[in-house]
């Protein structure tokens, strides 16, 4: 089956040239140079329909980078992202208006992510409206219908942002996300910033979604519990790359890659009392300076001289695969 | 019994507010003894932010404390005049933020801030200080200390800003660290490395710690007891162990229940309905009653402590009633 | 939670009649500002209609009666004029003028200051040096430059005082709006391809809002002050249609000779309009900053 959505090779560099006064100063003996920092270096991977692909990592690994991309809001600086069989580069404008459309995302703070100044059904409706989804004088029922599916009451549409609980905004952030009838949703850390009470009953509005209408998401997230119970398939993610990728339940259960191994092993959980942190050695590495060959190879506990020189590349069967040359067996 | 080292009882603080009196911290009681790790949880509103700052002292009007012991190693807080909680505090208590920047001023260099500090509480010599500065840097596990007291808050990372602020915060020995959050913005690995200093450093001083959360799974792994807390009081309080295994407050038990799981694949989880109250705006009798799934008439009465077990104790009327 | 809709302007209104010298303040200017609309109603006398005014009532004391037995509230000038009804067709004068040109002030800025945050890169840096070349001069250094190149008469004083003023509501703008492209509204518009200037006017515009009219309120005051300026230098507005800057100007020979109330009445109402505007703007910046750290 295709993928809805696939990756290949994208990357995203950021550089950040000298401005005018530094290229002066330059002139005058200093030293500004250009700094490039790639947030995302050559990522590949496969969306299919109406499946989860859990996304982790920890802070500077490109995750939320890429879920821009994947969502149109960012343009990778290289590779190729191609949505439903065709590459964005020979997209027509109709097919380009399509995965603009279809692929949406939600966000982390529920209170930077609606226009305060803007109504519910304003938020909820406009974009709908604006690419001729429905007309408008049939906004307001399009956009109660969506309350309701997302559990809100349709009569709170009238109020603005500041009158709801953040629970709530992130359930009027699901609605403007599912009012353009979407096939994809880039979730990018959707629960991180709510009670965990109310984390489990937007999981659930997840799920309950997902069932209803069959789309796929990519769910971001730093927490391995929530990726774990929701996701069908996993990317761990490592400072722009990915290390190891898999059916979640495999992977959580017989992790690969030594960064995953010390990810589930350090992550807190319920039913671990008296845990013995064992720290992993080191700092996550700068994005501006990220280690030759292998980038975890600094803090990684069976690190070969090798690891230092060879980039590993995503290798396995039966889309398993790790990059760590420990696994492919180049190193003994 | 050893003697604990915080005796808390009946700790009330109060907020004047434009919209009414609001009760933060509604009678809150607990001890925590030396080298205990006490985990005090509660989402947002339920007053566990408040608690540790009002056991500092740190409650600015409109807030007041309305009442209650705060017993530090048998000295009522409550009673000592401002100058001499200023002494105890960062000295014999010492509180750690969630934004290390609230601790940490950033146009101050490190060394000073940190020398400062000891300059105030111990009677040394600057350099003396300096050095015993170091030696807290390095015990925390930062590497090339005396390089790094010369650096500004901006130029560390996160992490390492985190464990400046608990270097700080061990440096003078203290009796009592309030950790409020302290990891929550953290990645797990730096987490993980900051918890096993501190785990090392409190099992070698003998330091008690109030490790304020939301996240239970963290208060699993850290700490020997826990006590739950929902608007402004204390649900439940107990042994690590008994408490997640077999919680007697339907709200502990929704919270656990709220955890998604490896072990929870595919499923759908059991949260707790509705939304935390407005503390003005508190029903009668059990603040959880309209959220509970086993709240019945009783329940318009509020609930008192009732004990479920050695050291265990449950504020509800239907305390360790299975949930059908 | 409140069941009514609350919106942002009832919330305002609520915050601001709290404090009583912003509520004395805004009733202040409210009746200067009608007084001022409304002068051909309440000014006792058409001090510009010639017919009105004779010369054997000049330099009369405040209180006095004149020939016809018209009561002199405040004196009268040189020329007879009624002091009063002066004052008040001046009000209205320096009023329009500072209204229009701040009104066009502020929206030749929002344009700017968008397009400079929206677009960044070189169009920023253009639209942000001119700014910073412009804010460097003294504001009235600029105006007297332009009405030097311009000529005299009302229209030209606008379009002086609007080149003067745009610039801090281009750089406020920009900043503000530099704030917001970062926050996720922002970006989910962007997800929703929602086109560009939508963007800019129905999400970005409503938001960077309320800095600019902080600025407002005080730029209508500080327009009131440069056109004062520039008429009691003489090339402001005619003699024709004179503003309080011109009456105080008319004045000045003779504030210390005795006949005081020809500068010092007109000198009285200017600083009360401005005391007025300022109290209101620095109440509004107070009641809106809280907002804008949420």
């Amino acid at each position: 089956m295709t993928a809805l959505l696939s990756l290949d090779g994208i990357c995203q560099t950021y550089v950040s040239s000298p401005d005018l006064a530094e290229r002066a100063a330059n002139l005058l003996g200093a030293n500004y140079r250009e700094m490039r920092v790639r947030a995302v270096d050559g990522v590949s991977l496969d969306i299919g329909p109406g499946e989860v692909l859990g996304l982790v990592g920890e802070s500077g690994c490109g995750k939320s980078t890429l879920g821009r991309m994947v969502a149109g809001v960012e343009t990778p600086s290289a590779g190729t992202l191609a949505y439903q069989g065709v590459a964005l580069a020979a997209m027509t404008p109709a097919q380009r208006r399509a995965w603009q459309l279809q692929v949406q995302m939600i966000f982390q703070d529920p209170f930077a992510s609606l226009n305060p100044r803007k109504r519910i059904e304003a938020i909820v409706g406009e974009a709908a409206v604006v690419h001729g989804l429905i007309r408008p004088r049939d906004r307001r029922d399009y956009v109660a219908d969506l309350m309701g599916k997302v559990g809100l009451a349709p009569d709170m549409m009238t109020r603005y942002p500041h009158q709801f609980s953040g629970g709530q905004r992130q359930r009027v952030g699901i609605a403007r996300a599912l009012a353009l009838k979407p096939r994809l949703i880039v979730c990018d850390e959707a629960i991180s910033a709510l009670d965990v009470s109310i984390q489990a009953q937007v999981l659930n509005l997840f799920e309950d979604l997902r069932a209803e209408f069959g789309f796929a998401y990519l769910f971001i997230s730093h927490d391995l519990g929530a990726v774990a119970h929701i996701a069908d398939r996993v990317a761990v993610m490592y400072l722009g790359r990915v290390v190891e990728i898999g059916a979640a339940d495999q992977v959580f259960s017989d992790p690969r890659h030594p960064y995953t191994r010390v990810l589930l092993d350090e992550a807190p959980r319920l039913d671990r009392r008296a845990q013995d942190f064992t720290p992993v050695k080191g700092e996550i590495p700068s994005p501006l300076n990220p280690p030759p060959g292998c980038t975890f190879h600094p803090r990684c506990p069976v690190a070969a001289p090798a690891c230092r020189e060879i980039v590993p590349r995503l290798t396995g069967a039966g889309g398993r695969m790790a990059a760590c040359l420990r696994e492919t067996g180049e190193v003994a | 019994m050893t003697v604990p080292v915080l005796s808390v009882r009946g700790l009330r603080t109060e907020f004047d507010t434009r919209a009414g009196r609001l009760t933060a911290v509604d009678g809150v009681s607990f001890d925590v003894g030396p080298g205990e790790v006490l985990g005090l949880v509660g989402e947002s509103g339920s007053g566990k932010t408040i608690t540790g700052f009002s056991i500092l002292g740190l409650i600015d009007p409109p807030g007041r404390i309305a009442a209650g012991e705060v017993v530090l190693n048998g000295q009522d807080l409550r009673k000592l005049p401002e100058p001499a909680l200023r002494r105890l505090r960062g000295d014999r208590i010492a509180m750690i933020f969630q934004d290390p920047m609230m601790t940490l001023n950033p146009v101050l260099r490190i060394d000073t801030q940190l020398i400062e500090t000891i300059l105030a509480h111990r009677d040394v010599s600057r350099e003396r200080a300096r050095d015993m500065a170091a030696e807290a840097l390095a015990q925390v596990g930062i590497p090339s200390p005396a390089e790094r007291l010369r650096a500004y808050p901006h130029e560390l990372s996160g992490g390492m800003r985190q464990r400046v602020v608990i270097a700080a915060a061990l440096m003078l020995e203290p009796d009592l660290i309030i950790a409020d959050e302290p990891t929550t913005a953290l990645d797990v690995t730096i987490q993980s490395q900051i918890l096993y200093e501190m785990q090392q450093l409190m099992a070698e001083r003998n330091t008690a710690l109030i490790w304020i959360t939301h996240d239970l799974t963290v208060v699993a792994g850290l700490a020997h007891r826990v006590a739950v807390m929902y608007a402004g009081r204390i649900v439940e309080i107990g042994p690590v162990d008994d408490l997640l295994d077999r919680p007697a407050h339907p709200y502990t038990r929704g919270l656990i229940h709220s955890i998604p799981s490896a072990t929870a694949r595919g499923q759908r989880l059991e949260p707790i309905r509705g939304m935390t109250p407005s503390l003005l705006n508190l029903p009668p009798g059990c603040a959880f009653a309209p959220r509970c799934p086993r709240a019945d008439a009783a329940c318009g009465t509020r609930p008192e402590e009732r004990a479920m077990g050695p050291a265990r104790l449950v504020r509800c009327h239907h305390a360790g009633e299975v949930i059908a | 939670m409140s069941m009514s809709v609350d919106t942002p302007l009832r919330r305002f209104t609520g915050d601001f009649v709290k404090s009583p010298t912003a509520v004395a303040a805004g009733i202040g200017l409210t009746l200067i500002a009608l007084a001022a609309i409304f002068a051909g109603a309440v000014a006792p006398q058409n001090p510009y209609d010639l017919r009105q005014i004779t010369i054997l009532d000049g330099s009369l004391p405040p209180g006095s009666e004149g020939f016809d037995g018209f009561h002199y509230a405040l004196g009268s000038d040189i020329q007879g004029r009624d002091m009063l009804s002066a004052m008040i067709y001046g009000l209205r004068i320096s009023l329009f003028v500072s209204f229009v040109a701040v009104s066009f002030a502020v929206m030749v800025g929002l344009v700017l200051g968008l397009l400079a945050a929206w677009r960044g890169g070189w169009v920023d840096g253009l639209i942000m040096r001119v700014v910073d070349i412009q804010l460097s001069f003294p504001a009235l250094l600029v105006a007297l430059l332009l009405l030097a190149a311009l000529g005299k008469g009302v229209d030209k004083v606008i379009l002086a005082l609007i080149l003067v003023q745009w610039a801090y509501f281009a750089r406020t703008v920009r900043g503000a709006a530099l704030v917001e492209i970062r926050k996720d509204y922002v970006t989910a518009a962007r997800s929703l391809a929602l086109p560009g200037w939508r963007i800019l006017f129905g999400h970005l515009l409503p938001n960077v809002l309320p800095p600019v009219i902080v600025i407002a309120t005080v730029q209508v005051a500080n327009a009131i002050a440069i056109e004062a300026s520039l008429s009691f230098l003489g090339v402001g507005v005619p003699i024709t249609e004179p503003s309080l800057g011109l009456l105080i100007a008319n004045g000045f020979d003779y504030l210390l000779s005795g006949r005081y109330w020809i500068s010092f009445y007109p000198g009285v109402a200017l600083l009360v309009t401005l005391v007025c505007i300022n109290v209101v703007g620095d109440h509004v910046r107070d009641i809106l900053n809280p907002r804008l750290s949420r």
